[in-house]
């Protein structure tokens, strides 16, 4: 920290002692805890921007959901509802894991966090591997939108006689890839900054005084994971019955 | 406490949550397979909110956040999100009375 006039982080250096807080706190700060809670604050208000950005979406879909609902119902209920609740369930179980994760941070189990990350790292990858299981099935029936978009093969559970709009089907599928595509993009981030993390906290640069990356990537999981919370009623249960 | 000044949450509440949002994902499973007409958007939407609370409260620690700035920035995102839905509706929904 050649930059730093902070007395402290200097005799700290010169006395060889290079715990976290010496190492990070930045000379604008005037301790940890203050540095740690500016970077929470930062990270909060990039998640605002991140709830704006779904939220375009989410309108978008809102609003041609009311326009097109009887093709959206149909369109949906095409989609396998049991792999979707599965992927809910992974996805929780990876929020939670990494929750466990940053309290072993906060209590100084290194071992244990890496443990904990790895097992976050295994849950989002099994969330995207189902993910995938799930678009080939769609790409298999043709219900990705495009050239080779053919919606023939639906029906609306319980109006038989009802002809579905290809059209207003292809809107749906537009919204269902866009808004899981963006949610699978920030998955893929997400596991890009889990493999940090473990490749951080095995090289100790963590301690109960520094540990700001994993709970500021623990933030940005969990926000991903509520994002797919809404994701998963407004997309896969539109209607499942006959009514 | 950690050294920071953090909250540590016990790892007895983690787990109840983590417990609670699977049972929930189960729910509304079931209840989609019910037919309450509109109610089953809304009971979905209800039990999604709460999930939601669930996580944003416990597992991004919310509640135990001793910084206000927090809580306001969080507060200014859902009221910008229900601008943006609720204008976008009134827009959507009261253009045939033109």
């Amino acid at each position: 920290m050649s930059d730093s006039h902070g007395s402290a982080v200097v005799s700290g250096a010169h006395a060889g002692i290079q715990d976290a807080a010496q190492r990070e706190l930045r000379h604008h700060f005037v301790d940890m805890q203050q540095q740690s809670n500016t970077a929470s604050l930062g990270m909060w208000l990039f998640l605002v921007t991140e709830v704006m950005f779904f939220g375009g979406m989410f309108c978008a879909y809102l609003i041609y959901r009311l326009m097109y609902f009887k093709d959206f119902a149909a369109a949906s209920q095409s989609i396998n509802v049991s792999w979707g609740a599965a992927n809910t369930a992974i996805l929780l179980v990876s929020s939670f894991t990494m929750a466990m994760a940053v309290r072993c941070a906060q209590l100084g189990k290194q071992k244990l966090l890496v443990v904990f990350l790895l097992f976050t790292m295994l849950f989002g990858a099994a969330f995207l591997g189902v993910k995938s299981k799930e678009y080939y099935d769609k790409y298999k029936e043709h219900h990705i939108p495009g050239a080779n978009f053919n919606f023939d093969d639906g029906k609306l559970l319980g109006h038989p006689e009802y002809v579905i709009n290809q059209r207003h089907a292809e809107m749906f599928f537009s919204i269902y890839f866009a808004m899981t595509g963006m949610h699978a993009l920030h998955m893929i981030i997400g596991l890009g900054l889990m493999a940090y993390l473990i490749i951080a906290s095995m090289r100790g640069k963590f301690d109960t005084s520094y540990y700001t990356p994993v709970e500021n990537i623990g933030l940005y999981w969990h926000f991903v994971d509520v994002v797919w919370i809404y994701l998963f009623p407004l997309l896969y249960l539109i209607s499942r019955t006959k009514g | 406490m950690s050294e920071n000044g953090h909250h540590v949450v016990p790892v007895k509440l983690y787990m109840l949550v983590g417990a609670i949002l699977l049972i929930f994902t189960g729910i509304t499973y079931g209840v989609a397979l019910i037919d309450l007409g509109p109610l089953n958007t809304i009971v979905a939407l209800c039990i999604a909110t709460f999930k939601a609370t669930l996580v944003v409260l416990i597992f991004m620690h919310v509640k135990y956040t001793s910084e206000k700035l927090t809580k306001a920035v969080i507060f200014s995102a859902i009221f910008f999100l229900g601008l943006l839905l609720t204008l976008s509706l009134a827009d959507f929904g009261t253009r045939a009375w033109l």
